[in-house]
């Protein structure tokens, strides 16, 4: 059917009505670590791919990886990777009907970033060479 | 002439024609992604920097191979339904879609293809 109708409909409440909540935050935080995560992952890659063809690429490789600009990418991306992590579990546990009241959502919420850093610091020490 | 019953051929099925299997494929691979997330993180994060040598060992390495193949395929398909769902959400028109859509799937197969050949010809000495 035609769609005739499309200026003068009620439009379904957008954002800027609601009172902004930070759960709010980690919900479009869960996309946007996603959406980087997509950047870590061919950078990895890239590197994965260097070790495949010889010595000299993977020396450039490594160097990239290592460098102050390269640490900053993988130390975001660690956090990134942890949220994510953390968050989608706290998806599939409301994808399975669970804590979707208010109280434990929020309780959740918090969950989710203390063990997004928890994780980030266990990550650094692995790479440091502590664990 | 059709013997199945209207219900039993719609049944499942909503406007995408697919039903709800999309949506299922997602978590099975969410879920996937949980133990090899782990399995995988720790020998790259000690590999990162490492001598070419030592770090060509981890990946031939059988065990360290089959779950970093493992994890680019599970993570590489866990990509591409996320960027669709982020596209269809905030990308309009349907040439920007379909063209978008097309993108996402020959960049994420092309990082998970060369993520499984480079740690497959590590793993068989090449």
């Amino acid at each position: 059917m035609a769609d005739v109708n499309r200026g003068n409909r009620p439009l379904s409440p957008h954002l800027s009505i609601y009172r902004p909540l930070w759960t709010m935050v980690l919900s479009i935080t869960h996309r946007i670590t996603g959406v980087g995560l997509a950047v870590s992952i061919t950078m990895i890659t890239w590197w994965f791919l260097a070790l495949a063809i010889n010595e000299a690429y993977f020396e450039v490789a490594n160097a990239v990886m290592t460098s102050v600009v390269g640490g900053f990418i993988l130390i975001a991306s660690l956090w990134a990777l942890s949220f994510h992590f953390c968050n989608g579990i706290r998806h599939l546990f409301w994808d399975a009907g669970k804590g979707l009241d208010l109280n434990t959502a929020f309780k959740s919420g918090l969950a989710v970033m203390a063990g997004s850093v928890v994780l980030t610091v266990i990550g650094v020490l692995v790479v440091v060479g502590v664990i | 002439m059709r013997y199945q019953t209207d219900r039993q051929r719609v049944e499942g099925l909503g406007s995408a024609k697919d039903g709800t299997m999309e949506w299922w494929k997602q978590r099975l691979g969410a879920v996937a992604l949980i133990p090899l997330v782990f399995l995988f993180i720790f020998p790259l994060l000690r590999s990162i920097g490492g001598d070419f040598d030592d770090v060509r060992a981890v990946y031939a390495h059988p065990v360290n191979a089959l779950v970093a193949i493992l994890f680019f395929i599970t993570i590489m398909s866990h990509l591409r339904q996320g960027l669709q769902e982020v596209i269809v959400d905030y990308v309009h028109g349907k040439a920007a879609v379909t063209i978008s859509l097309l993108v996402n799937t020959m960049f994420t197969t092309l990082i998970g293809v060369t993520g499984v050949f480079s740690i497959a010809k590590i793993a068989f000495g090449g």
